[in-house]
């Protein structure tokens, strides 16, 4: 590097001529444009912006020239510095994106391409519809009550105030289990209703009772398509101090609201159940009903026979109750149009995982 | 249930244009339910009474052709064809002449056939659509009956319902008094506000004496008998027309005018009948129970053992009736009877019921007194049976009419006035409940006691129904229409939502789906066989199983004690189905019998049952714990264009479990096992804590074999309910300090368990090891032969400082060391 001298003249240092200094900047400009990639502008940048680039050659001259002359000079140096350093970061932005743009089209894929290493798994339709509508009662404060599938004929029939002989008795089509010797009746059934659950809530749990029991059923009819030995049903029972069949029409409506849309309401039919009196069918009003909205046979309910409440040791005087029962089949046979009851049984893999995780 | 409009219309005043629809309505509106409106027969074109004037057999034919010259109200009469061979010349028949046409689209015209021109047809019950009856054409009425109202040429479409649908119901069993048309009249009667005509109204002769001696034995179960006698009518007079209609719309084949009678009387009033053939009898009849050895061959040709309970109609030769079940073969009316000792009785329905079930004999008349018949209609039945016998069959009544017995009236019944309210959630307007109670044939008077104001009704006789204030509740209920009552909601209490074994069976059941298995619902019904199948040991305790006393599946008489024969049933299916990846998932009870058998106690219903009775009814159950399931076969990661796949194994199985575990908040210990169905060398024993819940692995291939299942079939089954209630999971510290990866490589004899050795290392390495991961597993020339060497990856932490490498490297050594104590492993080098 030169030393100071106060006579030195700028305009006789040929680096620090203004137009040398133009010329570079040109040049620079021209060469990083000139550069196809960043490979090419790294090269190039060496060689305008490097520490023997004409810029920075230039900038070590200036330690040489008298005071007076530094700072123009300097200025003009920086400016021209700048300038390049300018030039190289937009050729250099242009390039990253180009190269970016490029290097993601070589990446690209066919998304469209399987992936399905491993089975989906699904959940039967029937436990989702079941724990459906325990949610539904869950909110409006109900708890979920349990019992048995093999069931006390006292559970099953009696406590419900079917009589010994009575003919409702016989209707039901009911699976006895053999005595230990082989033949005798025990009085152990498969449960023919989820209805013995009412009975089981009333003797365990303190009143008021609010419960909804879902639950495998079973009846001796043969499998085909609109029938089937093993069944689900879920029951609704609510004791309480001033029960009215209002209030069993209330839920009702609330239920069916709650599975088949805001429209939706139900209507009772007088009938016969011995747990119940008076005893109703419902109907349900099912908008999306094949050929038109309209009513759908739903289930049973009524206002709990005091019979009942007597054998669970309920003051009938001071309670009264309501209870309903539906078929889970029957529900996903209108509510998700299914065709034939044996899907339901058979474990068909092409059936439940329509049905997803939750559908 | 079935019954013409016609019939109901002659009890009931319907309202005008009241049609089949609108009184299926009404009757659905009061708690009738309505089966089917079977509309009348679809017949068009003419169809007239024709008067069979003569006939010529037609020659050269095998089978009985009858050429008929018919008068069908015109000025020739016309020739028709006939094969039929069950009429007389001067009997009134059906003849669709050409141009009509009957059910079935059978078009009628004038054919040439057997060598005449037939100009129309003579038509039979069948061909009329009104009946099944095909042996023989239909004869309206013979030469003798001279019928006025029909003649030849007159209309056949009124005179057979054509204008006549009927309804068929199904009544419930609490309304037995609908199985007749006076029932269901006066049920509609108050659907409708109508007036009714009671067919019971009757004014009765007085009895005198008995028309045949008969005792009751046995009050309880017989109290009341009713007998009357007809002597001398034509055995073969024929029912009247009318009477076989009805009877035909109502589902009753006509058999003779004897039988018509008591049959038309049933459905009439309600009362079943009996006819016997009075020379048939001997001494007087008495209504006892059977005794033990006793025999009776009924109606059906069946000889029936009877028994104890059985209640029998018995005469000096023996028994001669399964009482208000069947009558006996030696006792029944024949062609030739001309004199008839006709039956009305009234039974205990539980009797009668019993009796039905124990000899498989549901009848009429049983369906009927096993649901209660009026005990006030006995004497009508018997006097209205033996008029119209007279009246169609000539000969006479003879006198005297037995009526023995004397039913319980019924019980008044004091009602709250208040109650229906009450019950209803609504106010009906005052004198409702008296007037709909009166509707339905209650005695009512009003009053008061205490202040409170009370109606005392008194049922009718055929409303046995009617016993409690709730039963009247129920009649205002109904009769004033369900859709009256408001809809609200009850006041909800505060319910505490899931329990924590129900929520847990909510995630046990999702995580399973969300590790790629598909639930499924199979019946819990096995074969015995199956556990032989399964290869369980002769004392394995899943082959203690529940039996069904009628199964629906001979081959599948028992209630499932594990899961795996349902599951595995679903995976065949679904393999045989063309999908061999199967992942199935089930979780659900199985049955246990109690090793020692507890008898049901007998527990009444008056009152809550004791504690002890509680217990009692429990123990006598068999134990119903939660299991959970999963079966698997084929692929578990497919193959595809990422490259191959990978099959379901043991480990999977195993897997499932964890993932069962993992949901239930517990961890699983896992340990080699033997146990059937599964490979001996493949079966891992699941257990939390040292109690054991479960088992996992790939099945052994002779099971495989057995039950023809995808090799390499592996499955798990778990005892939900063993496994302990995670109510609160605590949380765990964690750490903000760096960790210390080091891995290390043991070679140890391969008989010791990964499970053995990550034990000892866990235990070696003291509460700075954070987690520890088996990496790689490898036996081959590098290690000894029977060694093999196993590869971990441990994080150390500290819970309060910056871990040093020195440290992390002490507790990795002390876990080696253990390992090599408890196991001999050795470091890899």
């Amino acid at each position: 590097m030169s030393g100071a001298n106060d006579n030195y003249d700028p305009k006789e240092v040929a680096a620090l001529d203004p137009e040398t200094l133009r010329r570079a900047v040109a040049d620079a400009e021209r060469a990083f444009a000139g550069a196809g990639d960043l490979a090419a502008l790294a090269v190039v940048k060496t060689a305008h912006l490097g520490d023997r680039s004409p810029v920075l050659t230039a900038r070590r001259e200036i330690g040489a020239l008298p005071p007076k002359a530094k700072a123009d000079a300097g200025k003009r140096v920086n400016e021209s510095r700048v300038a390049i350093q300018a030039a190289y970061d937009e050729r250099r932005a242009a390039l990253v994106a180009e190269r970016d743009v490029r290097v993601l089209a070589e990446e690209s894929v066919d998304v469209t391409l399987p992936w399905q290493r491993r089975p989906r798994g699904a959940r039967h339709p029937i436990t989702q519809v079941a724990e459906r509508i325990v949610d539904v009662f869950v909110g409006m404060g109900y708890e979920l009550a349990e019992g048995p599938e093999v069931e006390a004929g006292w559970f099953n029939f009696d406590a419900l105030n079917f009589g010994k002989d009575h003919p409702a008795r016989a209707m039901q089509d009911t699976f006895y289990v053999c005595g230990p010797e082989g033949r005798e009746d025990t009085d152990v059934v498969l449960r023919t209703h989820t209805s013995p659950v009412q009975i089981r809530a009333l003797l365990e749990r303190p009143l008021p009772v609010y419960v909804v029991c879902p639950g495998r059923t079973f009846r001796t009819d043969e499998l085909d398509a609109t029938h089937t030995p093993v069944f689900h049903q879920v029951e609704g029972l609510a004791v309480d101090e001033g029960i009215t069949m209002a209030h069993l029409k209330g839920t009702l409506d609330s239920f069916a609201r709650s599975m088949f849309g805001p429209e939706s309401t139900t209507r009772l039919r007088p009938s016969f159940f011995p747990f119940t009196e008076p005893s109703a069918e419902v109907d349900v009003w099912f908008p999306e009903k094949k050929g038109g909205a309209g009513w759908v046979e739903w289930g049973g309910c009524g206002m709990v026979n005091p019979h009942v409440l007597t054998s669970c040791g309920v003051d009938t005087e001071r309670y009264t109750g309501f209870a309903f029962g539906m078929g889970l089949e029957r529900t996903l046979q209108f509510r998700n149009g299914l065709p034939d009851m044996r899907d339901m049984t058979e474990g068909d893999l092409r059936f439940t995982s329509a049905f997803g995780i939750e559908g | 249930m079935r019954v013409s409009l016609s019939w109901l219309a002659d009890q009931v005043e319907l309202p005008v244009g009241a049609g089949a629809a609108e009184v299926a309505e009404a009757f659905v509106r009061v708690g009738l339910e309505v089966e089917e409106i079977h509309p009348p027969p679809a017949l068009t074109g003419p169809l007239v009474v024709g008067r069979v004037l003569g006939f010529e057999l037609v020659s050269g034919v095998k089978k009985p052709i009858r050429y008929c010259s018919v008068d069908v109200g015109e000025s020739e009469p016309r020739g028709i064809i006939c094969g039929a061979t069950n009429f007389e010349p001067g009997d009134l028949v059906v003849v669709a002449l050409p141009g009509a046409v009957l059910p079935g689209d059978f078009g009628i015209s004038a054919r040439k056939t057997y060598g005449h021109i037939s100009d129309g047809m003579i038509c039979s019950v069948r061909e009329l659509g009104l009946g099944a009856e095909h042996a023989g054409i239909l004869v309206l009425a013979t030469e003798d009956e001279a019928p006025t109202a029909i003649g030849p040429g007159a209309d056949a479409g009124t005179l057979l319902g054509l204008d006549d649908p009927v309804i068929e119901l199904s009544v419930t069993p609490d309304r037995g008094y609908c199985f007749s048309v006076r029932g269901l009249a006066r049920e509609l009667a108050c659907a409708f506000d109508g007036h009714f005509t009671d067919p019971a109204m009757l004014l009765l002769p007085e009895a005198g004496e008995p028309a045949w001696p008969v005792r009751i034995e046995d009050e309880q179960g017989c109290p009341k008998f009713v007998a009357r006698r007809v002597t001398g009518f034509d055995p073969s007079a024929p029912s009247p027309w009318w009477m076989r209609r009805r009877l035909l719309a109502a589902g009753m084949r006509p058999i003779s005018l004897a039988v018509d009678v008591t049959n038309y009387v049933m459905f009439e009033l309600g009362q079943p009948l009996h006819a016997y053939d009075t020379a048939t009898l001997t001494d007087a009849i008495v209504v006892r129970r059977a005794v033990a050895g006793e025999k009776l061959t009924t109606l059906d040709g069946a000889a029936r053992e009877l028994d104890p309970d059985d209640l029998l109609i018995t005469d000096g030769s023996g028994p001669i009736g399964l009482a208000g079940v069947m009558g006996g073969a030696a006792t029944e009316i024949s062609e030739r009877t001309d004199d008839v000792l006709l039956e009305a009785a009234h039974f205990d329905p539980p009797v009668i019921a019993r009796a039905a079930r124990r000899h498989k004999l549901p009848s009429e008349a049983s369906r009927r007194f096993e649901r209660a018949v009026d005990p006030g209609l006995c004497a009508v039945a018997a006097e209205r049976a033996a008029a119209l016998l007279v009246q169609y069959g000539g000969g006479a009544i003879a006198d005297g009419r037995t009526d023995v017995g004397t039913p319980p009236a019924p019980a008044p019944v004091v009602l709250p006035l208040d109650l229906p309210d009450r019950i209803a959630g609504i106010s009906y307007p005052p004198g409702v409940t008296a007037r709909r109670l009166a509707q339905v044939g209650c005695l009512v008077q009003a009053r008061s006691e205490d202040g409170v104001a009370q109606l005392l009704a008194t049922p009718p006789t055929w409303r046995p129904d009617l016993r409690a204030p709730i039963d009247l509740v129920e009649e205002v209920l109904r009769l004033e229409g369900l859709d009256r009552i408001p809809s609200e909601l009850p006041p909800a209490p505060a319910g505490r939502g899931l329990t924590a074994a129900q929520r847990r069976r909510r995630s046990v059941s999702r995580a399973l789906a969300e590790a790629g298995y598909t639930e499924v619902l199979p019946f819990p019904f096995v074969s015995p066989a199956v556990f032989d199948a399964l290869g369980c040991a002769p004392n394995d305790a899943r082959r203690r199983t529940l039996r069904l006393l009628n199964p629906i599946d001979a081959d599948r008489p028992e209630l499932a004690s594990t899961l795996l024969p349902g599951l595995l049933d679903a995976l065949t299916r679904n393999v045989a189905r063309g999908m061999p990846d199967v992942a199935l998932y089930h979780v659900g009870q199985v049955v246990l019998p109690r090793t020692e058998k507890v008898p049901m106690p007998t527990v009444g219903v008056a009152s809550r049952p004791t504690d002890d009775e509680i217990s009692g009814l429990l123990a006598a159950l068999p134990g119903q714990p939660v299991h959970v399931a999963v079966a698997l076969a084929g692929a578990w990661e497919l193959p595809g264009w990422w490259g191959a796949g990978r099959p379901a194994s043991w480990a999977d199985a195993v897997d499932a479990a964890r993932v069962v575990a993992e949901a239930a908040g517990v961890e699983l210990e896992v340990r080699a096992a033997d146990l059937a169905p599964w490979h001996p060398g493949r079966c891992a024993r699941l257990s939390v804590g040292t109690f054991p819940v479960g088992y996992a692995g790939e099945l052994h291939p002779k099971v495989v074999e057995a039950l023809g299942l995808p090799a390499r079939t592996c499955a798990m089954e778990l005892d939900l309910d063993l496994i302990p209630l995670v109510e609160r999971r605590p949380a765990p510290v964690v750490s903000p300090f760096p960790p210390v990866l080091l891995d290390l490589a043991l070679v140890v004899d391969v008989e010791h368990p990964v499970a053995a050795i990550t034990d000892a290392l866990v235990d070696g390495a003291g509460p700075l090891l954070e987690d520890l991961r088996l990496f790689d597993v490898y036996t081959g020339e590098q290690v000894e032969q029977g060694r093999r060497s196993l590869a971990f990856s441990l994080r150390l932490r500290a819970p309060d400082r910056t871990l040093t490498l020195e440290e992390a490297t002490v507790a990795r050594d002390s876990a080696a060391e253990l390992a090599a104590e408890r196991f001999g492993a050795t470091v890899r080098g």
